[in-house]
């Protein structure tokens, strides 16, 4: 039982980071991003072809790849999105959704439907924590999962940069008048939304597989998490994924593993009766 | 140091401007007038670039504004105070204030921020409260505030006496007064005709997007039609 809510939190600390960048890109931008998923499977394609052609390990792989999509996204917002939207949300949806079929197809076309993984044994490392025997990898996962998130707080709260998201997300005329460009601050969120994909994707590399579909089963969580945690709110993200996590492991292990994901959605049915506004959300 | 000639904007078919002419020199206070929806902050958002012109022309201080983007209209020194505030509720006072030097002014933010303190001790004193815990007026005051930071060459002042007390209305005045005895031309552009009209020096009746009346302010405040349209005498 503890070994299950163990090994929850330690899954749930991925559905955190994906979560975080869904729920930060709406709580600027207030648009849902359709492309999250895609861009997921995009990251660990990438992941997994810097190991395959340069032997890159994932882990050290995290700082150059989450640099890599923070320009990915950045430019992505600023020169496609963004432009494409004519300032419409209800086109911003369709442009992210269109994005997404793109992706998906263009690494389709690429490499096939195959499902790739690693194929090291190092995702089969174990530790011993007292009488729990953890997966080494996703506790790696757990700890800069909580180290990204802490930083992705930090830069919000204390850069120049991460107050002007801020201004932007709850005040864009106000902040255009003090001279903040919501076309850089919206380009900038969409990249830190992407860097915490490319985070993720690095440490769900060793444990996971890689196929052209693989992000949409992290991004369907993923909502659920940002629903729950409240839209927009970072702390929700974060404990809602953490405690998404202990129900679909606590779910697998009383159900049985095909039933693991029922508890979510259970959930998500509950949260969205009793309380829609999530549990970090503000109220309406 | 503000010159606006022809110009017209609106929003998809419906044309709000339709074709202004206007002027604020240095040094004086001009008001634009009006009722509700005869494009007054649509002027305004004009004016910061928010909303494109689609003809006429903006020159400030001799320069081409139209066509440059919010950030470079800041940063020329064209400050605009909006309506309805606009401050960042889920920031403090002080964060607040420091925003107003993010593109103009940033080298002397220590030292704007304690001459606005000076002017609103008010503000001081709920520096690290949440600014949507304010009160209208201190977020009117906030609001001014901000603009202040950035060193204003000219400021925009968007209905500063909405929804405010008519005691706060008379503070408000007399703050606006005091902001122009400093030198600074203000733009005031408010629904209050008679207590507008006391402290400018000229002011523009703005009707369905033109100029209906124009000259001195003592002019038009003795003006027999002004005075039965917009006071009811």
């Amino acid at each position: 039982m503890a070994e299950a809510v163990a090994n929850g939190l330690l899954a749930g600390a991925a559905y955190a980071l994906v979560a975080l960048g869904l729920t930060l890109v709406y709580g600027v931008l207030h648009i849902v991003n359709f492309a999250h998923g895609a861009l997921l499977t995009l990251a660990m394609f990438a992941a997994w072809g810097l190991h395959a052609a340069f032997g890159l390990d994932p882990y050290l792989a995290i700082l150059p790849m989450a640099a890599g999509f923070m320009a990915l996204g950045y430019g992505l917002q600023r020169w496609v999105i963004g432009p494409a939207s004519h300032g419409d949300d209800g086109n911003t949806l369709l442009v992210t959704l269109g994005l997404s079929i793109v992706i998906e197809n263009a690494l389709l076309a690429l490499f096939r439907s195959d499902t790739r993984t690693l194929g090291a044994d190092s995702g089969f490392d174990v530790v011993e924590l007292g009488p729990m025997l953890l997966s080494r990898p996703r506790l790696i996962g757990f700890g800069v999962s909580l180290l990204a998130a802490a930083l992705l707080w930090a830069v919000l709260s204390a850069t120049d940069t991460g107050k002007a998201i801020r201004a932007v997300a709850k005040e864009k005329l106000g902040a255009q008048l003090c001279g903040i460009d919501p076309r850089h601050v919206y380009a900038v969120t969409f990249g830190l939304g992407c860097a915490c994909l490319a985070v993720a994707a690095c440490l769900l590399l060793p444990t996971f597989y890689v196929n052209p579909r693989v992000g949409n089963a992290f991004v369907l969580v993923a909502f659920t998490i940002v629903v729950l945690g409240g839209m927009g709110s970072i702390p929700g993200a974060l404990v809602g994924g953490l405690f998404v996590g202990v129900v679909e492991s606590l779910g697998g292990l009383l159900l049985g593993e095909s039933l693991g994901q029922l508890g979510i959605f259970v959930i998500f049915i509950l949260v969205l009766l009793l309380r829609p506004t999530g549990l970090f959300g503000a109220r309406a | 140091m503000l010159e606006v000639k022809g110009l017209r904007a609106g929003y998809g078919p419906v044309e709000v401007l339709r074709g202004l002419d206007m002027a604020v020199s240095a040094g004086e206070i001009v008001a634009v007038l009006g009722a509700n929806g005869v494009g007054k902050t649509t002027l305004n958002k004009v004016l910061s670039g928010v909303v494109p012109a689609r003809a006429g022309e903006i020159r400030f201080d001799g320069a081409r504004l139209d066509g440059m983007d919010p950030a470079a209209i800041v940063e020329a020194g064209l400050i605009h105070v909006p309506e309805g505030r606009r401050i960042f509720p889920n920031m403090n006072v002080r964060e607040n204030l420091e925003f107003g030097s993010y593109r103009r002014a940033r080298r002397r933010r220590a030292s704007n921020l304690e001459r606005v303190f000076e002017t609103f001790p008010r503000l001081r004193e709920r520096a690290r409260q949440a600014a949507g815990t304010l009160s209208g007026g201190e977020q009117q005051m906030l609001a001014i505030g901000r603009g202040m930071m950035a060193e204003p060459r000219l400021l925009i002042l968007d209905e500063p006496s909405l929804g405010l007390s008519p005691l706060l209305v008379e503070e408000m005045f007399a703050l606006i007064l005091r902001l122009n005895a400093g030198g600074l031309p203000i733009l005031l552009v408010e629904q209050n005709v008679v207590q507008s009209l006391e402290i400018a020096s000229r002011g523009f009746i703005l009707e369905n997007g033109t100029f209906a009346m124009s000259g001195p302010a003592a002019a038009l405040r003795d003006d027999p039609e002004l005075r039965r349209v917009y006071l009811g005498l």
